[in-house]
């Protein structure tokens, strides 16, 4: 096949790629965003196999069917829940991918000298490595096979600068030199521990934005390989990739208040210390019952989930209350914290799964407005998002950005029991005048409210 | 091979446009986007399939480019499927009812 055809085909898909970012912006045309991204892949791939260079076909169709096998049921099969570790893992996949074929494409440099392919190379090679185990250590935490909390020892900032400083300057090194001894062997060794390393650390709610940031590095590895193989369609989609990891960890990382560096090297999380006097203080507390009462006689409701509500499986519960509720014509809306759950948009997923309309999920801008005139605000599994401390700004979470519930007239807190949030910080929210808790796992206590709210519509 | 401006003005111009369409997309989708431009990113495939499907490859490069074009496989099928089945269930209130 002609070269330039192959050429062409490459940049139709580069532009359906574009299109398809460009159909996400809404969900009345995301769909056809898939679309158009299913159709730049499959001319890139086709383009490719056409290509005279390409030759041997039988591990290519091998390799493509085993991935289509694994690939088909992972996509099915993920409950909704399990979203996040699905994300890290094919970050993974992706960084995997690149960082082999940018040492198989390094292994044929030796003796050509340095030269800006291999300086490209190394860099692949190095991004590529340490996002890929970095993946999998965010994986293994989500999955809950490494302990969520931060594991901390002393000397660790020290230990992984000097790792990836001496990875750094064998990246250097080889670029200027290419060759395939043992220099190469443990550049990838120290690449790949660095990645280990610069996840251990950091803890559970942490997770959207590290998640982002190492969506953001796999997408600049892949644009390194294009600039390595001269392939604007890998650069332009390297580009689009890594600039929507970068723009979404911004989103997380203002949403905390908190710098990249703040979140990769610490600060929050070490202490989880309960503050002086927690758990001590009295609180009101109120039974299911009582609860969906209260709830059927508000007339404009705003319910704040947070990671709890997906840790208890409570979203189909919490939408068969939205239901129960809307038929009963209170006005009832979800309001979203950018940095609530694992990854960024992990509650809108969860509710949507639950029937939940997207047009009753509003931002926490918008609902902090007008807060004031809420009657209830339901708290479901979320706590630091709403915690008043981060007005304080001497607090651990101080600036952070909050969902006002303590504006609203009355607050609800569904809580397992008095512990406090990932910060390690109490929450003046539970012991406002105008606050009840109700005790007991979410999924629980929203069915029951639900249960006894459509009991009472019966006997109407 | 030498230096070559025109590839860093393809990325410096495809990073500006992408800083531009990301901004635009509501945070309601955050989740389906990520798993969209995973998948999206899946085309480093091409790079895959060049190593593998070289004639002169290494016995080493077949080893490389057989797991590499597997990895990104599995991350584009899956990644488009999910991100259609995540964007499937967003419903608006009209359509629900």
């Amino acid at each position: 096949m002609n070269p330039h055809v192959v050429e062409i085909g490459y940049l139709v898909a580069a532009g359906l790629f574009i299109l398809s970012l460009t159909w996400m912006s809404r969900p009345s045309t995301a769909r056809r965003g898939v679309i158009a991204g299913e159709i730049g892949m499959l001319l890139a791939i086709v383009g490719t196999l056409v290509l005279k260079q390409v030759v041997n076909y039988e591990l290519i169709v091998v390799a493509l069917l085993l991935g289509s096998a694994i690939g088909v049921p992972l996509a099915y099969l993920m409950p909704m829940t399990a979203i996040p570790q699905r994300t890290a893992l094919s970050h993974a996949f992706g960084a995997l991918a690149v960082s082999l074929i940018g040492t198989a494409e390094f292994l044929k440099l030796p003796g050509t000298g340095p030269s800006f392919v291999s300086g490209a190379l190394t860099f692949e090679m190095l991004l590529g490595l340490l996002t890929c185990t970095a993946s999998l250590v965010a994986f293994c935490k989500l999955q809950e096979i490494l302990p969520t909390r931060p594991i901390k020892f002393p000397g660790q900032s020290i230990l992984n600068l000097a790792i990836f400083s001496t990875a750094a300057v064998g990246a250097v090194v080889l670029a200027l030199e290419p060759q395939a001894n043992w220099l190469l062997w443990i550049f990838i060794a120290l690449a790949s521990a660095f990645g280990v390393l610069l996840v251990m650390p950091i803890g559970g709610a942490d997770m959207p934005t590290v998640i982002a940031l190492l969506n953001a590095y796999a997408g600049i590895a892949a644009s390194a390989m294009g600039f390595a193989l001269r392939n604007q369609l890998l650069i332009v989609t390297g580009a689009l990739d890594g600039a929507s990891g970068f723009i979404l960890a911004l989103i997380m990382c203002k949403a905390m208040n908190r710098s990249f560096s703040n979140v990769l090297f610490g600060g929050l999380g070490q202490v989880a210390a309960p503050a002086p006097g927690a758990g001590q203080r009295p609180v009101r507390s109120t039974s299911m019952e009582d609860a969906a009462l209260q709830l059927e006689h508000a007339s404009r409701v705003v319910v704040v989930p947070g990671y709890g509500m997906a840790v208890a499986q409570a979203q189909h519960k919490v939408s068969e209350l939205y239901r129960s509720l809307t038929a009963k014509g209170v006005e009832v809306r979800f309001a979203i914290h950018p940095v609530a759950g694992r990854m960024p948009g992990h509650m809108n997923v969860l509710l949507a799964e639950a029937n939940v309309p997207y047009d009753h999920l509003v931002e926490m801008d918008d609902v902090n407005g007008e807060m004031a005139a809420i009657d209830i605000a339901l708290v479901i599994g979320a706590n630091d998002v709403v915690n008043p401390a981060a007005r304080d700004p001497k607090s651990l979470i101080g600036g952070m950005p909050i969902i006002d519930v303590d504006h609203a007239r009355q607050v609800m807190v569904i809580k397992r029991g008095m512990n406090p949030g990932f910060a390690g910080i109490d929450n003046e929210i539970y012991y406002l005048d105008k606050t009840q808790m109700l005790f007991g796992d979410a999924k629980d206590f929203v069915s029951g409210m639900a249960k006894s709210l459509s009991g009472a519509n019966g006997g109407h | 091979m030498t230096f070559d401006s025109s590839l860093i003005a393809i990325f410096m111009l495809a990073a500006f446009l992408g800083y531009h369409l990301i901004r635009r997309v509501s945070s309601l989708l955050h989740s389906p986007l990520m798993s969209l431009t995973n998948a999206i990113a899946a085309v480093a495939v091409v790079g895959a399939l060049l190593v593998l499907g070289e004639g002169e490859a290494s016995p080493l490069a077949r080893v490389l480019g057989f797991i590499a074009v597997t990895a990104a496989t599995v991350n584009l099928v899956s990644g488009f499927l999910i991100t259609d089945r995540m964007l499937k269930m967003f419903k608006p209130r009209s359509r629900d009812q």
